[in-house]
């Protein structure tokens, strides 16, 4: 009878340490037909407005971790939740609907050439099928945020690339998902810079939002005093 | 309204509310102020935006536009032509139809009062409507004016042309059988050196115009088919040239839908413009036409009047046009986007 009981609460436990989990990957792995293991055996999880970063050399898998987040890779093996929802399993018609729930941001920004400012970080929000005005004034937030008000109607040639780089993260934010991704955020960037992002980062962690930031630069992540989760030829080593 | 914006921001920025899953977040927003007819609207919008940008694009790029639209409404314009040429030709044999006649071609030896007098005695048989006798001198003067041969024709010292009887025969014999034994009782007499039921061409014309019909309708199919993927390789290109668009758009969660909807615009804009262009081509050659076949239809002393596009078939040719376009896109789209990483 108190076995149960532990049990159960044992059980209670566990539900509400899923409920509280932003992301969650159980014992992925993940394998390509030209270069085999990319990532094994890979387990750890992100709770709600935890901010984390992932190293590891070049190759380690990084990248291939994210893209397995944004589902545009399927894991070979394992279980990956996101805020419940598995990822891992998703099928083909979820997939979009999955990934309004996460801003990417991008080492190499994205964005659209021959759209505004405006327009590409409007994107998400005429996909996700908001109203015009909805959208004005989203747009006009989440540019005031990252501190690009008043260049709405530039092209993203115009802008420098730490703007360019505000400009991704507007468009990753606009949406209000419970978590962000990035992937070398700062990989263009002078320290300067990359430290200024850096902080915009560490202020959306403060409003709640869940952080994971792919970085291969050691002394940036030392400064910063956060989570980091090591890759090592594909092993989480360290996180 | 202000305090209402001015609270709705603060609570974006300081709450930790900004965590909330998006999926509810959307929904607050739906109470808040976007409603099932703002987002109703939203979806009109975007329908709206995707059929003028598509057009825009088209104008944006005009050397590529240009060369399909040619090449697809020379296509459609070669179809609908054969159309209409065989409407023409049907009103001709439906024309021909009607006068089922008998001409009786005398033999050469055969004179003029004699050929006047057995046009008489035809008349009195009750089953013939009417006869009229063409005489040497008539018959020569009738092909030089419309055969155009007027001064070769001079030169010939003696008139090459028979004495021809034509004979038409009354409704009431319009059946195969009467008009066969009519045939067989002239062929039998004496004078008529041959008598031709023209009626047997005109049966010949329209099993030839059957023959026709069912050719054009296997090339027009074939034309259609080219349409098809004409305008699927244009938007396979399209495709090609904004590939980085469709992958960041389904980085930030755009649906297949959503993807394609441009995409579909364009092939319809395609087909649409490349029908109109064919319905001016089509309509411009047969304007060129028609004085031609005005003076071939005089030729034949016929009031055949040439066919243009009526109101219907216009519009029938724009939809079918339009149709092949967005159809052609849509294969087109079902296979690529399939195809195109990441999911
Ligand atoms: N699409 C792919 N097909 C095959 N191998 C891949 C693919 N993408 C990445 N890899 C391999 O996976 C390993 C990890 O790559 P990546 O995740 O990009 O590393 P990182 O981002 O940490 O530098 C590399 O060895 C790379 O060659
Ligand atoms: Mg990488």
């Amino acid at each position: 009878m108190r076995k149960r009981l532990s049990m159960l609460c044992l059980l209670k436990i566990s539900l509400s340490e899923i409920k509280k989990t932003m992301l969650k990957f159980d014992n992925v792995t993940k394998r390509y037909p030209e270069t085999g293991d990319v990532l094994r055996n890979i387990s750890f999880h992100l709770r709600h407005g935890e901010i984390a970063f992932l190293t590891g050399h070049s190759g380690a898998g990084k990248s291939t971790l994210l893209k397995l987040i944004a589902v545009m890779e399927r894991c070979s093996r394992g279980i990956i939740l996101l805020d419940g929802e598995n990822l891992s399993g998703a099928k083909e018609y979820q997939i979009p609907f999955l990934r309004r729930k996460m801003g990417f941001i991008y080492q190499d920004y994205k964005l659209l050439q021959d759209r505004t400012v405006f327009d590409n970080v409007a994107l998400p929000l005429v996909i996700a099928g908001f109203g015009h005005q909805e959208i004005t004034r989203r747009v006009r937030a989440a540019l005031d945020k990252v501190g690009l008000s008043g260049k709405e109607k530039k092209y993203p040639m115009a802008l420098s690339g730490g703007e360019q780089q505000r400009v991704g993260i507007a468009r990753a934010v606009v949406n209000k998902p419970p978590i962000i991704i990035a992937d070398e955020p700062t990989g263009n960037l002078d320290p300067e810079l990359a430290a200024d992002i850096m902080r915009l980062f560490e202020s959306f962690q403060q409003v709640g939002v869940t952080v994971l930031i792919a970085s291969h630069d050691i002394s940036l992540i030392a400064q910063m005093n956060h989570r980091v989760l090591k890759l090592d030829h594909g092993q989480l080593v360290s996180g | 309204m202000k305090r209402i914006n001015r609270r709705h921001q603060t609570q974006e920025v300081k709450q930790p509310r900004y965590a909330k899953p998006a999926r509810q977040d959307a929904q607050r927003t739906t109470t808040a102020g976007g409603n099932f007819v703002d987002k109703l609207k939203a979806y009109r919008d975007l329908h709206a935006h995707a059929l003028f940008s598509s057009l825009g694009r088209l104008v944006a790029s005009p050397f590529n536009s240009v060369m399909t639209i040619a090449v697809l409404s020379i296509a459609i314009s070669l179809a609908s032509g054969f159309y209409l040429v065989l409407a023409n030709l049907q009103q001709l044999t439906e024309n021909l139809e009607t006068s089922a006649q008998i001409s009786l071609f005398l033999k050469d030896e055969v004179s003029e009062t004699h050929a006047k007098q057995l046009a008489d005695s035809i008349r009195q048989n009750p089953g013939i409507q009417s006869v009229k006798l063409i005489t040497k001198e008539q018959a020569l003067a009738e092909f030089k004016t419309y055969s155009g041969f007027g001064s070769a024709i001079t030169v010939l010292k003696t008139n090459p042309l028979p004495i021809v009887i034509q004979v038409l025969p009354k409704d009431t014999l319009e059946d195969t059988r009467g008009l066969e034994d009519l045939l067989q009782s002239f062929q039998q007499s004496v004078e008529v050196d041959s008598a031709q039921l023209d009626m047997k061409w005109v049966e010949r014309l329209q099993s030839i115009m059957a023959v026709s019909q069912c050719a054009a309708t296997l090339l027009n199919l074939m034309l259609g088919f080219a349409v098809l993927f004409i305008a699927g390789n244009t938007i396979r290109l399209e495709l090609q040239s904004r590939h980085e668009e469709v992958v960041i758009a389904k980085l930030v969660g755009a649906t297949r839908a959503f993807i394609q909807r441009p995409f579909l615009y364009t092939g319809f804009w395609i087909g649409f413009i490349s029908g109109v262009v064919a319905w001016f081509i089509v309509t411009v050659m047969m304007l060129i036409l028609r004085q031609p076949v005005e003076n071939l239809s005089g030729l034949y002393g016929g009031n055949f009047h040439l066919l243009f596009f009526g109101f219907g078939e216009t519009l029938e040719l724009i939809a079918i046009s339009s149709a092949l376009g967005v159809l052609g896109s849509w294969a087109v789209l079902m296979y690529q986007l399939q195809h195109t990483k990441p999911a």
